[in-house]
């Protein structure tokens, strides 16, 4: 145990995600030996992120403005809607520069085991959005586990009266894998959403 | 014992690190343990699917000094893809793997009995081979009576004094006579508590015959003495859509 304001910064260090108490012990001596300015600059950071980022009114997604970067831009397809569980998502699919449309980010998938039931997430906003815009289809791209799949399957029972399409991420082999590792339900999926090669 | 193997139905998971999973999981030999699936989380990890909640697996696994580590891991019945496809079921497997949970207070003690009503339920559920929230209800019923809380469902539970009584009480362990009714004591339908006795017992029978009105108290007296005597109530029962 060390003394003081050092000791209460390691404490502070390990409560973060994935920080050990070595690796906490590590970063606080890292921020002891480093320059007064460097450190100045991390504090700011971390102050203004909290004063600034919060979510987006329409969507969901982090923002530091009322609405978030892909809802004020005018070139967006209004007409889809892509559901995703954080908004950690929203960047990896527009990594993949496929979707031009917009998204919803609902905060989590339902869990019960965790307490976490429909009304804990963004789904009320997300039928407001649906009665009152455009829209003519649902991308549900939750993660490809069981909660994500209860979720998908909550959210087409909910949206299917309104006569909207809805669709589903596909899901299948990795691309550069192995096929006999891949697990039965995998593999029973790439069975399933197979498709015609155009030879 | 560096390396076992056993079969096993995944519990519940909870992320660690950048790519690996806890498991938790009820083993057919060594009752609940936590153990780690190392990348499981990566879209090329070797187990996949297999290792998510409600998978029922074979296993091996490795001693680790916190925790087991996952090794090997084959599916043996596949009811993820049924139960996530329907919101009831979804809820009501949740409901089954989070008292399955609490039904084993200790890590690595066997406990062959709940372990099969586990199995038992999620097929049945899976298959749908009855009403689902009959399903959850008998399974709660047998549980608590295999940890020892099973309701008396006829004859009184304190003077034993033949039935079927009027009275209900959580506190008095089930039915309970005129002299001994405490304070507090439900009254629920004869006919409730028949098929509360059918569920126990497995007839599956007669409780398909019951009507709903029973069906929804029996549910309502079953989660009421579960959370007495798991002292804190089940996180998903709320959760749990009743039809």
């Amino acid at each position: 145990m060390y003394e003081g304001a050092i000791q209460d910064l390691i404490d502070e260090l390990g409560r973060l995600p994935g920080i050990g108490p070595k690796s906490a012990q590590r970063i606080a001596f890292h921020i002891i030996q480093s320059e007064r300015v460097d450190v100045a600059r991390l504090v700011d950071v971390l102050r203004t992120v909290k004063e600034r980022v919060k979510f987006c009114t329409v969507c969901g997604n982090i923002t530091e403005e009322e609405l978030c970067k892909i809802c004020r831009d005018p070139r967006r397809d209004n007409t889809m809607i892509c559901v995703v569980e954080e908004s950690k998502d929203v960047l990896a699919i527009e990594k993949t520069r496929e979707f031009r449309g917009k998204y919803h980010v609902l905060g989590g998938a339902i869990s019960p085991i965790d307490g976490i039931g429909p009304e804990n997430l963004r789904i009320r906003e997300l039928m407001v959005r649906l009665a009152a815009t455009e829209i003519q289809e649902i991308i549900i791209a939750t993660d490809p586990n069981l909660e994500g799949e209860a979720t998908a399957t909550y959210l087409a029972r909910l949206i299917k009266p309104l006569e909207i399409k809805i669709s589903r991420l596909a899901s299948g082999l990795p691309v550069g894998g192995d096929l006999e590792y891949a697990d039965e339900v995998t593999l029973g999926r790439a069975f399933e959403g197979r498709r015609t090669l155009e030879g | 014992m560096a390396l076992y193997r056993d079969q096993a139905i995944v519990l519940r998971t909870q992320k660690l690190g950048e790519a690996d999973r806890i498991i938790t999981l009820f083993t057919r030999d060594h009752g609940r343990l936590r153990a780690v699936a190392k990348g499981v989380r990566r879209t090329k990890s070797r187990f996949g699917a297999r290792l998510e909640p409600t998978s029922y697996v074979d296993l091996q696994l490795y001693t680790g000094k916190t925790f087991d580590i996952v090794t090997q891991a084959e599916s043996i019945e596949n009811f993820g893809d049924s139960l996530s496809n329907d919101y009831q079921n979804w809820t009501i497997a949740s409901a089954i793997l989070e008292a399955a949970e609490r039904f084993t207070a200790q890590e690595h003690e066997p406990a062959l009995q709940q372990y099969l009503l586990v199995v038992g339920a999620l097929k049945a559920l899976a298959h749908n081979t009855y009403d689902s929230s009959l399903i959850l209800d008998a399974y709660l019923l047998r549980s608590l009576s295999v940890a020892g809380y099973a309701p008396s469902l006829t004859n009184c539970s304190r003077c034993d004094k033949p039935g079927p009584h009027k009275y209900f009480s959580l506190v008095g362990g089930g039915s309970v006579c005129v002299d001994c009714k405490p304070s507090a004591a439900a009254t629920p339908l004869v006919e409730t508590l028949q098929l509360m006795s059918d569920l126990q017992t497995g007839d599956w029978e007669g409780a398909i015959q019951s009507e709903l009105r029973n069906r929804r108290e029996a549910s309502g007296l079953i989660a009421a003495y579960l959370q007495w005597h798991l002292e804190r109530g089940l996180r998903s029962l709320p959760l749990v859509e009743r039809i």
